[in-house]
């Protein structure tokens, strides 16, 4: 009886489940560096546009982002319905820009200014006079590349 | 003896089975927390910033493709009133002009279009004409491409592609935005 016992114990039939988290420690991982953190809480409500001519952009690190739309619900009593700009995560005006686009450069390393592109999240109901406003700053402050972000229309 | 048994099963050791559980934890935390948030749009390069408006003037005017939209959204193409869905092909016959009309572009080189639109155009409408506009360049690309190349511009070489670029060259100028509509 004994013997049988002891026998059992020592060759168990299970699988082994130590290497079990190692690989999901491994998808963890790859999921953590693929992936990239939502950095800005929207203020804005935005329901892009949507067109057909897209490009996809590449190297994330080369964008910033623009957000242009009416507060959203929490925000409406202290900003009113008017679209407004967001820069980073905070409500900004048009002299803002400048300031913004100058501390996303700082992080690019230089020669890979020259590829950097401001996406512009907009929201399809605002009017054009804030969108000309944006432009014409993005114009003087040098930041020419610009990406009108969009959905993919089905046709 | 039942004693010694369940000492013998523990083996002092960690059960290292749950470990997976928590990985996994952590693992469906980040596939739900990130977005693998794909970013597309329409590219634009803008002009570099000038104080003095460019003179157009100089340009004859069978080679200017106006394009205007308004603060209620409608559009006024070469003086008539026109519609989207219909923008695309006569933008591409305007700049091809296949039957060398008298009142259209000399040359695709030579074709301009001109947008303008106002501060109250809603900006869902200026994207869409815009990506009208940009999807017949596209096409006519595509067109010169495979009648020349025998592929779509997107597959062409590095060479084939500024070829193909300067013969049909991408010209979109846009104007400062009138302030005639309402602004919300």
């Amino acid at each position: 009886m004994s013997k049988f016992k002891k026998n059992r114990g020592k060759a168990s039939p299970e699988v082994s489940t130590a290497s079990l988290p190692d690989i999901i420690f491994m998808l963890l991982f790859f999921f953590m560096v693929v992936t990239v953190l939502r950095d800005a809480e929207l203020k804005v409500e935005i329901e892009t546009p949507r067109a057909t001519e897209l490009t996809k952009l590449e190297k994330k690190s080369l964008v910033n982002y623009i957000y242009v739309g009416s507060p959203v619900e929490k925000y409406k009593k202290e900003y009113g319905t008017k679209a407004r700009i967001q820069l980073g995560d905070k409500f900004a005006n048009l002299s803002d820009i400048p300031l913004f686009l100058e501390q996303h450069r700082s992080k690019v390393p230089e020669a890979q200014h020259g590829g950097i592109k401001s996406s512009l999240r907009i929201d399809k109901g605002v009017t054009m006079g804030i969108v000309a406003d944006t432009k014409t700053a993005l114009r003087k402050a040098g930041q020419l590349l610009i990406n009108y972000s969009a959905k993919k229309k089905e046709s | 003896m039942a004693k010694t048994n369940s000492r013998d099963r523990m083996k002092n050791e960690i059960n290292a089975g749950s470990m997976a559980d928590i990985a996994f934890l952590l693992l469906i935390f980040f596939l739900v927390t990130t977005t693998i948030a794909e970013d597309k749009g329409v590219l634009v390069k803008l002009p570099p910033w000038s104080e003095d408006e460019p003179d157009i003037t100089k340009l004859k005017k069978r080679n200017v493709y106006s394009v205007l939209v308004n603060a209620d959204n409608q559009l006024l193409v070469r003086g008539d009133l026109a519609q989207l869905d219909d923008l695309r092909e006569n933008a591409k016959n305007f700049i091809m002009n296949p039957q060398r009309a008298e009142d259209m572009a000399e040359e695709p080189k030579k074709a301009i279009i001109s947008l303008k639109n106002d501060r109250g155009t809603e900006y869902g409408t200026y994207l869409e004409v815009y990506n009208e506009l940009k999807a017949a360049y596209t096409e006519l690309r595509n067109e010169y491409a495979e009648k020349k190349y025998g592929k779509l511009y997107e597959f062409c070489t590095k060479e084939e592609r500024s070829e193909v670029r300067s013969e049909i060259p991408l010209i979109i100028s846009e104007a400062e935005p009138t302030n005639f509509g309402d602004e919300g």
